[in-house]
């Protein structure tokens, strides 16, 4: 019997190895190894085109230029971190707020057409990042649907926009309301801070940003809302009877009942939402480019036009190591404040 | 199923007996019913911001370049066209389709066939170093996609698999999310039903494709529907590879490429086109497949 259970643990032992075999080579060969080539890369000044062996090392030079020397490449990136911060700060509440509403009101035992709304609200989940960014860019033409709309509901008082040519940032524009602008405002505000002066840097996304900020909560609420549907369904139902039996509102049900049993899926949906808008890469490269005057150009886009615009591979292997570190710092910060909080019992 | 069992735990007691008066009670029921009506409004509204700009894109692609200009908002084409297909085509949006389906396919089959594989490993073999590799596993996946576009273009430059089917392809085959997600449902397989087989002599590979594979049925069908339409819409990894052979397109790379090439003089109507022979096959699959994506989605969310 003794050799039998030996016998079999050698058999799974090789099984499992065969099982694991086409994953393995596979992530070896297309993660793993390219991951620590593009940790060499980033300390040298490989140019993406002449063969890779040419590359010189170049020690921590790229990370110097991008973090610690004064002049274009730094203002870039930082320019670039400035607005992936401002449209992860906008995105992320405002899509997980939406979802979550959205969820519940669908969620309504008496509601009837859910499979309509469900399906509806989840269609841009399933389109092509491209043909939507084609789509929106044909909406925010000056005379397209989204101007035509706020003309409507504002009983015509909105001024159409050539939405994505607006590089006016959102604070800067509320200054301006009330009269501040750099030439008026205090002298600090010219400053500079790693690169940029403060004034730039309090400038909030530009409209151009803030166009593709909506587009983009607008395809991703579908997905979102299906995950907190589903968390919802594990409700027991007799929690809401009860709920209602006692008396309580809506509002009460929500907060006392509802909120704390998605706390869980809140916070997958946060992180999701985070790590999604720190990416954000397919739209720039249809509807901007990065303009106008570099407000949309996010960390991302910023990798792939030094990699393969500029022809500075090193560089752009160094910004996205220092992606991976924020996002990886930001997640990590999240889950951290996640379970720091106690669980009420 | 955490949760439910924490409701429990905190949810009100049995104060159900204390019946509200009727009064309240009929006063409830109105506001109640006002709350769904407003909710109907509302959801219609919403709807409807999400179905319009899909109405508007198909009827740009059959209206005439003149009238988009005089009437971009309008649902209905005044005077109907082909041109904007007929563009596409002679854009060789054909070929792009035919790249985008075989590359879908040659990924998604070799994406679940591998993902099931690794997941019943990781999920039911004890084999010495198992938790090194899920580890492993995690840790790639914890990688963002962009992070890797550097790193993916100096490999497939290095090997030479630029400008090719297999570097379109290969790279694509395993995804840590299909692992996680055949690791899952085979978790919930009975262990039963394996021990059974595996008593009448069927070895580990016998009682995985006859047995435990055709029970992951529904697990299967939703990692199919997800690989394929993610790589069916995937743009960023295209855009890296193919470099100069234009055969090579798929049709968000075509169409986004195509945008670019044109600058500020943009045809809509072959635009809007191109996106809806994009947009149209997945649309349609999930008609039909919508209750395998919904699962699949909430499978990813219960992981969470």
């Amino acid at each position: 019997m003794a050799t039998g259970i030996k016998e079999q643990d050698r058999q799974d032992a090789v099984a499992g190895w065969l099982f694991m075999s086409p994953t393995l080579l596979i992530l070896g060969v297309f993660a793993l190894i390219p991951i620590l080539f593009a940790l060499y890369f980033s300390v040298t000044d490989w140019n993406g085109i002449s063969p890779p062996a040419s590359a010189r090392y170049i020690g921590l030079e790229n990370f110097r230029v991008l973090l610690f020397e004064d002049g274009i490449r730094r203002a870039d990136f930082f320019k670039a971190f400035k607005n992936t911060a401002y449209f992860s700060l906008g995105v992320v509440p405002l899509q997980t707020a939406l979802s979550l509403g959205l969820a519940v009101v669908v969620n309504q035992r008496r509601l009837r057409f859910k499979d309509f709304f469900r399906t509806s609200y989840y269609l841009p989940a399933i389109t092509s990042s491209i043909a939507i960014s084609m789509l929106f860019l044909f909406l925010y033409q000056k005379n397209g649907l989204i101007n035509q709309v706020l003309e409507w509901v504002t009983f015509g008082a909105w001024q159409p926009l050539a939405w994505m040519s607006e590089s006016q940032g959102l604070f800067h524009i509320i200054l301006n309301w009330f009269g501040v602008t750099l030439r008026s405002g205090p002298a600090f505000l010219q400053n500079e801070i790693l690169s940029l002066t403060i004034w730039d840097w309090i400038s909030g996304p530009s409209i151009a940003l803030m166009a593709i900020m909506f587009m983009n909560t607008w395809t991703t609420i579908g997905t979102m809302m299906v995950i907190f549907l589903a968390a919802l369904q594990d409700v027991p139902l007799p929690v809401y009877e009860a709920a209602e039996m006692d008396g309580a509102g809506g509002w009460t049900t929500f907060t006392k009942i509802t909120l704390p049993l998605v706390r869980p899926t809140l916070f997958f949906v946060v992180t999701l939402g985070l790590i999604g808008t720190f990416q954000v890469f397919d739209q720039i490269y249809v509807m901007s480019s990065g303009g106008p005057a570099k407000t949309t150009l996010t960390v991302a886009y910023l990798i792939y036009r030094n990699g393969f615009t500029n022809s500075q591979m090193g560089v752009a292997a160094a910004i996205a190591l220092l992606l991976f570190i924020i996002i990886f710092t930001l997640t990590m910060l999240q889950r951290r404040i996640t379970e720091g909080k106690p669980e009420e019992e | 199923m955490a949760a439910g069992t924490r409701v429990t735990s905190t949810g009100p007691t049995k104060t159900g007996a204390a019946k509200p008066a009727p009064r309240r009670d009929s006063e409830n029921r109105l506001t109640a019913r006002i709350r769904l009506l407003l909710s109907y409004g509302l959801l219609f509204l919403i709807a409807l911001a999400f179905l319009y700009p899909f109405v508007l894109a198909i009827s740009t692609s059959f209206k005439t370049l003149p009238e988009i200009n005089v009437r971009p908002v309008s649902p209905i084409p005044q005077t109907f066209t082909l041109e904007g297909y007929q563009r596409m085509f002679a854009l060789n949006v054909g070929r792009w389709a035919f790249n985008s389906f075989v590359i879908a396919a040659a990924v998604t089959v070799s994406t679940v066939l591998f993902a099931a594989l690794a997941g019943y490993a990781l999920s039911r073999i004890r084999f010495p170093g198992s938790r090194a590799v899920f580890l492993s596993i995690i840790g790639t996946m914890m990688i963002p996609g962009i992070v890797m576009l550097i790193p993916m273009f100096i490999i497939l430059k290095t090997l030479g698999m630029i400008d090719s089917y297999t570097g379109l392809i290969v790279p694509k085959m395993v995804t840590a999310f299909g692992i996680f997600l055949m690791a899952q449902f085979f978790e919930s397989v009975p262990v039963e039903i394996e021990e059974a087989a595996r008593m009448d002599g069927a070895n580990r590979f016998r009682t995985f494709f006859q047995v435990v594979l055709p029970l992951a049925r529904p697990a299967v069908v939703a990692l199919i529907i997800f690989s394929f339409q993610g790589n069916w819409n995937e743009f960023m990894h295209p855009l890296i590879v193919i470099t100069t052979s234009q055969d090579l397109y798929t049709l968000p790379l075509g169409l986004a490429l195509l945008r670019g090439g044109l600058g500020q003089n943009l045809q809509w109507n072959a635009l809007m086109a191109g996106s809806m022979l994009t947009t149209l096959p997945m649309a349609l699959i999930f008609l039909f497949f919508q209750r395998y994506f919904i699962e699949g989605i909430s499978y990813s969310g219960v992981k969470g």
